[in-house]
């Protein structure tokens, strides 16, 4: 793997049970291409947990993914509302989610916690009624 | 513990994959949360709910959790059956409540994770 490996996908959120599609899509993609399963783990959880997101929180958006020789960085980028706090959105347990959403499963406030502790960097920026990009990366070796 | 030994310990039945049944689990989860299930990452788990919709089987993937059983007696739909077995998860159902459920499985020896 000496060249970069983009993949897009649209995200809608037109039928919330093809929600993970795409993520889906990434991990057995990388298991084709030989990726060790402990990186697969972490960016499939780290991209589902994203891609939820975006579909309750936002109305859908894109995802690129990138896959080089030294790591894999997700991009999810939407058009919603924006996160008003950061802070507090990234603590365990706060959740915006209506009671609908927590009836598919959805909305314990751990989606942003998981995605911080399955990848290995997380920038989140987001602005009040533009939208919210999610930049994660994972390495496929750890850096000391 | 094998899939088929918790098929009989939760009297529950299979749904799919029972050719499956030899394959060992060494640890369980039970949530109706899918977040709460991802942030618990054991290998060889099996995961209890009373969550029924295609995403229980998505975080299943995800996690590469191959045994899923579904409480109270809820039956997936057969979109959900068809994941499962693209993916080779097995599906149980059980009648049992999550605390009991989950109680005899802990009786028969099988654990959670350490709280993070
Ligand atoms: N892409 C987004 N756009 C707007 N708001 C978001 C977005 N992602 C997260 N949020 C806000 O941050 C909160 C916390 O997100 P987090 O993923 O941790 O929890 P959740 O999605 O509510 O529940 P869970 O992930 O456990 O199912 C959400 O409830 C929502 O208010
Ligand atoms: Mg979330």
């Amino acid at each position: 793997m000496s060249e970069s490996l983009n993949l897009n996908y649209i995200i809608t959120n037109e039928d919330f049970t093809r929600a993970g599609e795409a993520s889906g899509d990434v991990k057995s993609k990388l298991k084709m291409m030989g990726v060790p399963p402990e990186v697969i783990r972490k960016v499939s959880i780290a991209m589902y947990e994203g891609e939820i997101n975006m579909v309750i929180h936002a109305g859908g958006g894109t995802i690129d993914v990138i896959i080089t020789a030294d790591d894999i960085t997700m991009i999810l980028k939407d058009h919603g509302p924006g996160i008003a706090d950061i802070d507090l959105a990234m603590q365990a347990g706060y959740s915006t989610a209506s009671e609908n959403v927590r009836a598919l499963g959805f909305g314990a406030g751990m989606g942003l916690p998981n995605m911080k502790k399955y990848s290995d960097e997380m920038t989140i920026d987001t602005e009040l009624g533009i939208g919210t990009t999610v930049t994660m990366k994972v390495y496929f070796k750890p850096k000391s | 513990m094998t899939i088929g030994d918790v098929k009989e310990i939760l009297h529950a039945r299979f749904i799919c994959g029972e050719d499956q049944k030899d394959r060992e689990i060494h640890s369980a989860c039970g949530s109706d949360m899918m977040s709460d299930v991802l942030a618990f990452v054991k290998d060889q788990a099996v995961l209890l709910t009373g969550l029924c919709n295609p995403q229980v089987i998505r975080t299943a993937e995800m996690i590469d959790l191959y045994c899923i059983v579904f409480i109270r007696g809820k039956k997936p739909t057969q979109e959900m059956i068809d994941m499962a077995e693209d993916r080779d998860i097995a599906i149980l159902c059980t009648d049992h409540r999550m605390f009991n459920a989950c109680g005899m499985l802990y009786d028969n020896g099988l654990r959670g994770g350490t709280p993070y």
